[in-house]
């Protein structure tokens, strides 16, 4: 008898039937002793991707010999549709790529093109864009850390998380009227005044946050499930890691101290007294309590912002980027004009690139900003870190068992839309 | 030759003197220096950026395409130096029909910036692992980012509705 085919008992015994095997698999029968060997796909729709990412697993039982990260499903063309817009529509595009941190997103791009037009930034609004920051990083952290505990069983955690990051959520619906996707921070400054009784708000919101953080320090620090399932798992060496291109908590949980707001401080985050967490374990408990840590100093940051807030224009002076106010527009002729540019045609920036590196909760955020003179930009490149990040993720897999496959990918607190842009 | 806005810049006279004729043009921008450098050269120069230079970290990959004017690529290549806490932009200026050397053994975070810009501008690059495209399917027509790519694509067009 012929291999993939079976065999049916004939009424006529002169001639056998052969039909095909409707399975079509084709399975030597020498090969069963060592059939552990297979191929496993994790993903596009795993609940524990965070998204749409496909991971070939390659697998002799239940260690992961290979992994082979396939992204794009969620590639939108973003880049490209700012090719077409003019500098000012492009914000709301930043805000649909790392949807957990859309402030982030906004200033990174609104840094590079203020650079490019060498707009001076008003301290009050250069403040209001860090506090928004950091309250956002922490929004980030804690979506980060509610599903992380919950892919290790804890399902609580991800309760608590959700509670404090509304309230975060809420500020940001109090200051832009949208919850995710604020496009709050826009070129020359902000995109509204700061609502009134802004300061009230924010600051109980951060002593409800201090006290939140304590709380899942308490649920998983000392929890033996979930140290037992992070200690000493996904660590590479520090070399590798840097060649590999990760940053931001996942290297300074490896012991590297790098971090763009020290760095190459911008939005005048030199004024803040704040420090950069790291630890030298470099595994996936190690960028947890980078990760807690960082939420601590950024509640500092915000408090700091909170209590210093100086006072004055929450936008730059500057007529030939920035809408007039309706009253101007309605009363000088001059406004109508630079109102009638602005709306028709846009504003034009000078020749010239930038690449602005921001700190995104993720880690190094670059914009890289072409412009031709024109009012629309020439190439507009997002160097996200998610994407840098997940390209780790082969090597870190390789050679651990499939349950901390799903801690490793926790602990890279990746963003599909921010990988696939 | 080091073309003469580049004699002030001590990076580019050090390369020019581990590799002759690497740096064909330079530039200051806004945000920092950058350096430009021949096509062949690309994987020396890199080389030299790392190990001597102290460039660990290789940010990103991306290209700029300026058709119709010819060379109409720009790959550009974000270095940083996470102990001299500096930055870098290389670039290579490069014709369609030109493929340049991977990088992706000098940083092996060049592999997947190489094949997103293979996919989405059509560079090719020699010497790499797995040059596939990485964003969008295989059977894809044409190169996305490219600026006679229209922004509808090929297939659809908004005449048609």
């Amino acid at each position: 008898m012929k291999e993939g085919t079976t065999h049916v008992e004939s009424l006529d015994p002169q001639h056998e039937l052969q039909i095909a095997d409707p399975s079509g698999l084709e399975i030597p029968q020498e090969a069963y002793p060592t059939a552990r060997r297979m191929t496993l796909n994790m993903g596009p729709q795993h609940p524990s991707t965070h998204g749409v990412l496909r991971v070939v697993l390659e697998l002799d039982g239940e260690t992961i010999l290979s992994a082979r990260p396939e992204i794009g499903y969620l590639h939108t063309g973003i880049e490209k549709q700012f090719e077409v817009k003019n500098y000012a529509q492009g914000i709301p595009l930043t805000d649909r790529v790392d949807y957990l941190s859309n402030l982030g997103n906004n200033l990174g791009y609104a840094l590079a093109v203020e650079r490019l037009l060498q707009l001076e930034i008003p301290p009050m609004a250069q403040w209001m864009r860090v506090l928004l920051c950091e309250l956002s990083r922490v929004s980030s952290h804690l979506t980060w850390l509610g599903t992380h505990a919950l892919d290790l069983g804890a399902m609580s955690v991800y309760f608590y998380c959700f509670r404090e990051r509304e309230e975060i959520l809420k500020i940001f619906e109090m200051f832009s009227g949208q919850r995710m996707m604020t496009s709050y921070i826009r070129i020359g400054g902000l995109a509204l005044e700061p609502p009134r009784g802004w300061q009230k708000v924010v600051g109980n919101v951060i002593g409800r946050l201090a006290k939140g953080i304590d709380e899942y320090h308490n649920l998983l620090s000392g929890n033996p499930i979930f140290v037992d399932r992070t200690k000493g798992v996904g660590g590479l060496p520090v070399e590798v890691l840097l060649d590999l291109g990760v940053t931001g908590p996942m290297l300074r949980a490896a012991g590297v101290n790098n971090d763009a707001r020290k760095d190459e401080p911008y939005s005048s985050y030199e004024k803040f007294d704040f420090e950069v967490p790291t630890r030298t374990e470099n595994d996936v408990y190690a960028r947890y309590e980078v990760r807690m840590e960082e939420m601590r100093q950024s509640l500092r940051i915000v408090k700091q912002a909170l209590d210093g807030m100086p006072p004055g224009a929450w936008r730059a002076d500057a007529p030939h980027v920035l809408l007039p106010d309706r009253e101007k527009m309605k009363t000088q002729m001059e406004s109508l004009i630079y109102h009638f540019k602005i709306v028709t045609e846009g504003f034009r920036v000078p020749e010239g690139s930038v690449y602005q590196i921001t700190e995104s909760p993720r880690g190094e955020l670059g914009f890289y900003v072409v412009s031709d003179g024109t009012a629309k930009p020439h190439r507009v490149f997002m160097r996200t870190p998610s994407f840098g990040n997940l390209q780790a993720l082969g090597a870190m897999l390789e050679g651990v068992p499939i349950a901390d496959s799903i801690a490793i990918m926790g602990s890279m607190d990746f963003v599909l839309g921010d990988v696939d842009r | 030759m080091l073309p003469e806005a580049a004699a002030q810049n001590p990076t580019a006279v050090e390369l020019e003197k581990a590799v002759p004729g690497a740096v064909v043009d330079f530039k200051t921008n806004l945000d920092g220096p950058a350096l430009f450098v021949s096509g062949q050269s690309i994987v020396q120069v890199a080389k030299h950026l790392r190990d001597a230079a102290g460039f660990d970290r290789l940010s990103a990959i991306t290209a700029v395409d300026w058709w119709p004017r010819e060379p109409r690529f720009e790959i550009v290549y974000m270095l940083h130096s996470t102990n001299k806490n500096a930055r870098l932009r290389v670039i290579v200026r490069a014709k369609e029909s030109d493929a340049i050397e991977s990088v992706s053994r000098i940083w092996r975070s060049a592999n997947w910036c190489e094949r997103e810009v293979f996919d989405l501008f059509g560079v090719q690059f020699f010497n790499h692992p797995n040059l596939e495209r990485i964003m969008l399917p295989a059977d894809w027509e044409g190169y996305p980012l490219r600026k006679d790519y229209p922004i509808h694509g090929y297939k659809y067009s908004y005449q048609d509705e």
